[in-house]
């Protein structure tokens, strides 16, 4: 019988990805922000970010925007699979191809969307590795410490230390 | 690097961590009682459970994917069997088979073989009405809109209604696509 969590230290499975935590330890990772299947912005967290152009509501609109629009792109150029839909007609969560990552010379941003909407991206240091196992482990801190807290109403900003406090421990092991 | 695989029912539940089945069952015969106390009417009470159920699924369903590494289902079909072997074996330890389809493949029944919640549950006459379990309509419903797929639930033979099994009735009413939230001039 599966109940929701019962001790304090709970660890999502799976387990932290093997070969972080050594190495280059710091400011690999220098923001991450957390969409829901309405656009909302549930979390937007900043570690090393120098330069800014945009006011936050403005920069997360157009993270949002972009990310949309590269999806449906993605989908649209896909030559393999026959589920495409038009350009910017929109999809079902999870539907058709997506990218994962694409890297500057002075950021890579990497993405994940779970088929419930849930949308987590990872702006990083453009040498940091493939990141999708990371943000599978972050997916999972987010159902353990957000979604099971009985205290955070769905769809609002987080607010919850714990989630917060177990982001930064791994956060800093990126690398 | 490969995609994660799904994990079948089975491999989760064994995972996850448990609590004691007859304090699971109990505590639910007491939000039942409860609920039939505070609200009196036991329409008001099948509401409800459904209620709560939603509020449960529109979480539970985040739990759901990140354990069980599932992706998206190709059609509705895949969906019901997902349901029937994963999600309830996941959370309830128990799976249903999935029959009775519809034409259109648009409608199922979900047979629970056993079922967990009415373990030394019997309705007194006056609840004749109760759906006891509705709260599993609930959470199906509610763990499907999160997936985009609106649908309605409901139970057609329940035990505790002198049927020979349990049988959830799922009808998928339609898919919502994913759509751009924001205005052009905001």
């Amino acid at each position: 019988m599966q109940f929701f969590g019962g001790s304090a230290e709970v660890n999502p499975s799976p387990l932290a990805p093997a070969g972080t935590g050594t190495g280059l330890l710091g400011n690999n990772t220098y923001m991450m922000y957390v969409f829901n299947r309405n656009g909302v912005c549930l979390l937007y967290r900043e570690w090393h970010r120098p330069l800014k152009t945009l006011d936050s509501q403005q920069d997360q609109k157009l993270m949002f925007g972009v990310l949309f629009s590269l999806k449906s792109f993605t989908t649209k150029m896909d030559p393999i699979s026959a589920e495409k839909g038009s350009l910017g007609v929109p999809l079902l969560p999870g539907q058709g191809c997506s990218f994962h990552s694409f890297r500057t010379n002075t950021y890579k941003l990497s993405f994940m969307e779970s088929p419930s909407g849930v949308k987590i991206i990872l702006v990083t240091h453009p040498k940091c590795g493939d990141l999708r196992e990371s943000l599978r482990y972050i997916y999972n801190i987010y159902v353990e410490y957000v979604m099971k807290n009985p205290l955070y109403a769905p769809g609002t900003a987080i607010k919850c230390e714990l989630f917060n406090t177990k982001l930064d421990q791994y956060i800093r092991t990126i690398v | 690097m490969a995609p994660v695989a799904p994990r079948s029912g089975e491999a989760v539940f064994a995972s996850v961590e448990r609590v004691n089945a007859e304090l699971f069952t109990l505590t639910y015969g007491a939000i039942v009682r409860q609920l039939l106390t505070d609200l009196e009417e036991v329409e008001e009470v099948n509401k409800q459970l459904d209620q709560m159920g939603y509020n449960i699924g529109i979480r539970l369903i985040d739990e759901f994917l990140a354990k069980s590494n599932v992706s998206r289902c190709v059609d509705f079909k895949e969906t019901a069997e997902v349901i029937a072997k994963v999600g309830l074996k996941m959370f309830l330890g128990v799976t249903a088979s999935v029959t009775n389809w519809d034409a259109d493949g648009s409608s199922c029944s979900l047979i629970l073989e056993d079922n967990p919640l009415v373990d030394f549950v019997e309705l007194p006459d006056t609840c004749q009405g109760l759906y006891y379990c509705n709260i599993l309509n609930g959470v199906i419903r509610g763990a499907l809109e999160m997936v985009s797929m609106k649908t309605e639930v409901n139970w057609v033979r329940d035990m505790l209604r002198g049927d020979d099994t349990y049988e959830l009735r799922v009808k998928l009413l339609k898919q919502v696509p994913e759509e751009y939230p924001y205005k052009d001039d905001e």
